[in-house]
């Protein structure tokens, strides 16, 4: 199997490419370790994973 | 496209990745971190449990980039003006290397998407208050306040101010008189801050046609203009040293520097332009690099009360 010569645009545009292949790859690992974090830190489950009564539930953001 | 327009482009200079960062203006997005990470963390210490590490860094990178995409949307806006100043005519878009519209619509995705990112790790205050940022700095203070009053940088400030209020209530959900107190010591610190940089950068905004105090009214009331700004910043960043986020460390900190800011106007109130041009704006500049040093000691020591929370020695 034969590969051609890069062509000169994608010489001159490899850094481009390469920063936004890892923007995305970053974008994606923080994404994934968001939803970690959303999901072991749930507001309204107690530690054994039953809902929290009503009444013991937190205002507020996090 | 077609390969003449590739042609074109080698020759103005192919954009590289480092182009687009650029366009986020870096330099800005550093005290955009600074303060909106000391805003989150004043505001965990005193929360009980604090915040979770992870959303906290997810947070402040939400806000650095709604930041950075203020700055675009700006650059985008203001190209024709960047052109003409030599200090900013090296950008990505007057040295052609990146292309208007291409910086809109880079600018217009990363609003979009650090404010839903923001809103879904915490919540819809601080989403609300980054969008109300992004929308302030791109549209109040580029469109319109820039190139319309001299007072555009007081006004304009605010959207520098913003990101401590919203590392804030990245953290309560809330707006607090000390998260508006930080927004309030950002706020008043800009005038003086960019007054004294306009003071030896006259002719750049003069030839741009941006009504800077210095052109439209004179370096005279300019200097009077920086010396009256120090006096309620004064009294806003010790008032800041009362509150929740205040405690022995910052208020000794903030009585210091803002001493030393006060006699560093009065300095400058006391120059005439002869005496200024002799020593090519030593004390004008002087006063411009200590009044950065001024916002991050506020800042610092406001971080230092937050960390020493967890011993019983921070605060009050």
């Amino acid at each position: 199997m034969a590969f051609r010569e890069p062509h000169d645009l994608h010489k001159r545009r490899w850094s481009r490419n390469l920063g936004l292949g890892i923007v995305l790859a970053v974008f994606v690992a923080l994404v994934f370790g968001l939803t970690i974090v959303k999901v072991t830190n749930d507001p309204l489950r107690l530690d054994n994973g039953q809902l929290k009564p009503a009444s013991a539930l937190d205002q507020g953001g996090n | 496209m077609t390969d003449a327009s590739f042609e074109t482009q080698t020759e103005t200079g192919e954009a590289q990745f480092g182009d687009y960062v650029a366009l986020l203006k870096p330099r800005v997005m550093s005290l955009v971190v600074f303060t909106a990470a000391v805003g989150l963390l004043a505001a965990a210490a005193t929360v009980p449990g604090g915040v979770h590490p992870f959303i906290a860094f997810f947070a402040v990178l939400c806000i650095a980039i709604g930041g950075g995409a203020s700055g675009a949307l700006n650059m985008w806006y203001d190209a024709d003006i960047d052109r003409v100043m030599k200090r900013t005519s090296g950008r990505p878009i007057p040295s052609g290397r990146v292309q208007p519209e291409e910086a809109l619509a880079i600018g217009l995705t990363l609003s979009g998407f650090s404010v839903v990112m923001l809103g879904l790790a915490t919540n819809w205050v601080a989403a609300a208050l980054l969008a109300f940022t992004i929308f302030f700095y791109a549209v109040i203070y580029t469109m319109w306040l820039k190139r319309w009053t001299p007072q555009n940088i007081v006004i304009g400030g605010a959207a520098g101010a913003f990101p401590p209020m919203i590392g804030w209530a990245a953290v309560t959900g809330d707006i607090t008189l000390a998260s508006v107190l930080m927004f309030g010591l950002t706020f008043l610190w800009t005038p003086p801050h960019f007054w004294a940089l306009a003071l030896f950068m006259n002719s750049d905004y003069e030839k741009a046609g941006v009504p800077m105090l210095t052109v439209t009214h004179g370096r005279r009331t300019t200097r009077r203009h920086i010396f009256a700004y120090t006096f309620p910043l004064a009294a806003l960043a010790i008032g800041l040293g009362f509150t929740t986020v205040g405690g022995p460390i910052y208020l000794t900190a903030a009585v210091v520097m803002n001493l030393l800011f006060v006699k560093g106007a009065w300095d400058i109130l006391r120059r005439d332009e002869a005496t200024a041009e002799a020593d090519k704006y030593k004390v004008e500049k002087r006063y411009f690099a200590f009044s950065l040093l001024y916002l991050f000691v506020h800042f610092g020591a406001i971080l230092a009360e937050a960390a020493l929370r967890p011993w019983g020695m921070g605060g009050w």
